[in-house]
């Protein structure tokens, strides 16, 4: 049986909120690959911290929870839900923009409303 | 203390080749917006969300490569294949955007660099590599899962190349170009694997699932082209004749 699109979207996310609020304190704490280079190759010293450093929320930690734990972990899923929110909103208006305003109009040809629509609507 | 994730910060690059750099990316995000709306449907459109949430998730978990060194997923690549390329690149921009706004991660005048490196170029090259693989091998499930993987490899040293571009048109510090670009591919390939790695396994897990929600596999712009120029060549319209069918379309 075809599994349906909303439980796929279930459980990823699901998946996404383990992975956020719980793994993530779990996560390598070394360098990454380009702080790594340019701590080796002398140019770290230019970075800058970001306008907005001093957010509360600054580095995927909350300010004032003191347990690193769940620190992070809010971060985590604090972030998630802000996805969620952006990016389901973002591609809902997307999906929903193709769409003409006319409610009877169908299909891929429907979606450029050039001069041969209507020699095309009055063949079909 | 969380590890800055694989983002550029302020003040690696000047402040002309940012400001460039975040026109490209608006002109880039603006061609994504164009293509992905006429890839998305209602059907895919909460798929894309579901990849950005997911990136963003996956992001936050820096795996070690080696001595001393951690990378995470980037995630171009896994959207691309799953969503589209134009959708795709939309979903790890949002990725950025939030890191950047919301936890301080990444430079804001970098973020455009940013976007161009780990949103456009591995979605874009994960993709090339993924419709190769597929036109090559098939779509048989290993050859969806080594796509998946060359894609994710292949997409991450590329996009270092990228940033070391950047860096000779426009960085703060003097460096010897040569060995930086030596380093930033051999750490980016071993991080690359990672991303392999990573975008088998889930590319692999939906493969499983359900198959024709892989979009790489399906590519529905251009079915959305036959159709449309079926307006012209009515012959074209049933979309099974093997002269009609274009050399791109893998599957069913």
């Amino acid at each position: 049986m075809r599994k349906g699109i909303w439980l796929i979207i279930g459980i990823g996310i699901a998946i996404s909120l383990v992975a956020a609020g719980v793994v993530s304190f779990y996560a390598s704490s070394s360098p990454d690959g380009l702080e790594k280079v340019a701590e080796q190759h002398g140019f770290i010293d230019q970075a800058q911290d970001s306008a907005n450093a001093t957010l509360p929320t600054a580095d995927y930690a909350i300010a004032g929870v003191e347990n690193e734990r769940l620190s992070v972990g809010l971060s985590g899923v604090l972030g998630v839900a802000v996805m969620i929110l952006v990016a389901f909103g973002l591609f809902w208006l997307i999906a929903r923009g193709r769409k003409p305003s006319d409610p009877g109009a169908q299909g891929g040809q429907a979606v450029v409303p050039d001069s041969s629509t209507g020699t095309r609507a009055a063949t079909n | 203390m969380h590890a800055t994730s694989m983002h550029i910060p302020d003040g690696f690059i000047n402040a002309p080749v940012s400001a460039l750099a975040w026109a490209i990316a608006i002109a880039g995000l603006a061609v994504c917006i164009w293509g992905a709306r006429r890839q998305l449907d209602e059907k895919t459109a909460p798929l894309a969300g579901l990849i950005a949430v997911f990136v963003f998730a996956m992001q936050m978990l820096n795996f070690p490569v080696a001595a001393g060194t951690s990378g995470h997923l980037l995630g171009g690549a896994l959207a691309a294949i799953l969503v589209g390329p134009y959708a795709g690149a939309l979903a790890v921009s949002v990725v950025i955007l939030v890191q950047g706004l919301l936890f301080a991660d990444g430079g804001l005048t970098a973020m455009g660099l940013n976007i161009i490196n780990m949103g456009l170029v591995t979605a874009v090259v994960g993709w090339f590599v993924f419709r190769l693989v597929v036109r090559l091998a098939g779509t048989s499930r290993p050859a969806v899962l080594a796509g998946a993987f060359l894609a994710g490899l292949i997409a991450v040293p590329v996009s270092a190349l990228v940033f070391v571009l950047e860096y000779a048109i426009g960085g703060t510090g003097t460096i010897n170009l040569g060995t930086v670009l030596a380093a930033m591919t051999g750490v980016h390939v071993l991080i690359g694997i990672g991303e392999g790695i990573i975008t088998a396994l889930t590319v692999g897990a939906v493969y499983l699932a359900r198959p024709d929600l892989v979009y790489g596999l399906h590519d529905r712009s251009r079915a959305a082209l036959e159709i449309r120029s079926a307006a012209s060549t009515p012959a074209a319209e049933s979309g099974s004749g093997p002269s009609q069918q274009p050399s791109g379309t893998v599957g069913g």
